[in-house]
């Protein structure tokens, strides 16, 4: 084989290259995200219920917030009636963040670590928390 | 089951055996392989999509409701600058309007967003007949001015996201989520009701005044009159008419008894533009003073 050395180096450093984010990260788990639910409202009420069950909103809030918005704006349906026949507004800014006044401890605490970057705050105006202006993206 | 022995009687020039298949089994493969999949992905997306279709929607009981929505503008009730800035202040403080007074003078008339705002009659009505003798409150009067709500809108018809659309009450709806600011529905409009976010508009509402109720808008979308629909649905009068003092009347254009068709039934109106077609649902009544 002609130039081997060179071939076998330039394939090391490849590897390495590939590899490298992998490497690096190696042993460093990310904290595992904890969205925090201690706003005052949450802490007020009795029964700590969202419009849905947990389970559903965990893994489908991104669907139902699509339903909301259009049924609100499309539509013009502003009552959401859920599963336990209790009427809601379909509101992001007004029903949601009522409760979830934090939405750097709760909707970027996932957010974030799963990468992904929801445009809702670039018109839809998040809760004042102690530093606003990191609210406006 | 499905017979794949499709080997068939026909040998190439080695005498080897060779895959082909006559007609009647490609079709027969090619049927069966399309009922399965249909069959597989109905199956499938059964079983993924758990059930938001168990819960249902409904319109606000307070909402205000009505066949078609539309505003009787009488300027007799304005006097001051004041009434007219009133109003408009009143409609863009509660929709979080930005305010472009603070750019360069060229790029303020330029940049301007605006969902209510007033002009003179030559402007308003460029097509109205007009002499020098006419009624100088006419000409030197300003009219109000905001999105006619068209019955038929022209821009609807060149939106290419459907962002802007008409309600079932008549209101030409923006949907900021879809609109991808082509502006097109800007060239469209007759009556320059539409106003583009050249920037973004956070910045220019006025701190700690912003309405927290409502969302604002972002970069690169365009905005206009809504006609309120998010007060309508709370049984609210659009901020306009509340802030006018009698100068503006809303009320449902198709029902004969509504008070903005006895005003148009009984007073002199005109409209934007007519000979466009577009129908506009504003109505200006024209010389009301003691009548409308």
């Amino acid at each position: 084989m002609y130039d081997s050395g060179k071939i076998i180096a330039g394939l090391i450093v490849f590897v390495l290259f590939v590899t490298f984010p992998f490497l690096s990260n190696m042993g460093k788990a990310s904290a595992k995200p904890k969205p925090s639910i201690d706003t005052p409202v949450i802490n007020q009420m009795q029964v700590k219920k969202c419009v849905e069950s947990k389970e559903f909103m965990r893994s489908e809030h991104m669907q139902l917030l699509n339903n909301w918005r259009d049924s609100v704006v499309r539509n013009g349906d502003r009552i959401y009636v859920n599963k336990a026949g209790q009427s809601v507004t379909m509101s992001l800014q007004n029903t949601c963040m009522d409760c979830h006044s934090n939405k750097k401890k709760f909707c970027d605490e996932c957010h974030n670590y799963m990468g992904v970057k929801p445009y809702c705050w670039t018109c839809h105006i998040a809760p004042k928390e102690k530093m606003p202006k990191e609210n406006m993206l | 089951m499905l017979d794949l022995s499709y080997r068939t009687e026909g040998e190439d020039a080695e005498g080897e055996h060779v895959m082909s298949m006559n007609r009647r089994q490609f079709l027969r493969l090619v049927g069966v392989s399309t009922v399965a999949g249909i069959g597989g992905t109905a199956v499938f997306s059964g079983l993924r999509n758990k059930g938001l279709e168990a819960v249902q929607t409904m319109p606000d009981p307070r909402a205000l409701t009505a066949k078609r929505w539309g505003f009787v503008v009488d300027i007799s009730k304005l006097q001051t600058d004041e009434d007219y800035q009133k109003c408009i202040d009143a409609c863009h403080d509660i929709h979080n309007v930005p305010d472009m007074s603070s750019l360069p003078a060229e790029l303020q008339k330029r940049q301007e967003v605006k969902w209510i705002w007033k002009d003179t009659f030559e402007h308003t009505f460029p097509t109205a007949p007009e002499d020098e003798y006419q009624n100088s409150e006419l000409k030197e009067k300003n009219f109000f001015l905001f999105c006619n709500h068209c019955a038929e809108p022209a821009c609807v018809r060149v939106c290419p996201t459907k962002a802007t659309f008409k309600r079932k009450d008549g209101i030409v709806m923006q949907d900021m989520h879809r609109c991808i600011g082509c502006r097109f529905c800007m060239a469209a409009c007759p009556f320059a009701a539409r106003s583009f976010n050249w920037r973004d508009p956070r910045p220019f509402i006025k701190p700690g005044k912003e309405n927290k109720e409502f969302p604002t808008r972002m970069i690169g979308v365009v905005e206009k009159c809504t006609f309120c629909y998010e007060r309508l649905a709370k049984g609210m009068k659009p901020a306009c008419v509340e802030a006018s003092n009698g100068a503006i009347v809303f009320g449902d254009l198709e029902d004969p008894n509504s008070e903005v068709r006895k005003i148009i039934a009984t007073k002199y109106t005109i409209r934007r533009k007519p000979e466009l077609g577009t129908q506009p649902g504003i109505y200006y009544v024209i010389g009301g003073g003691e009548h409308a």
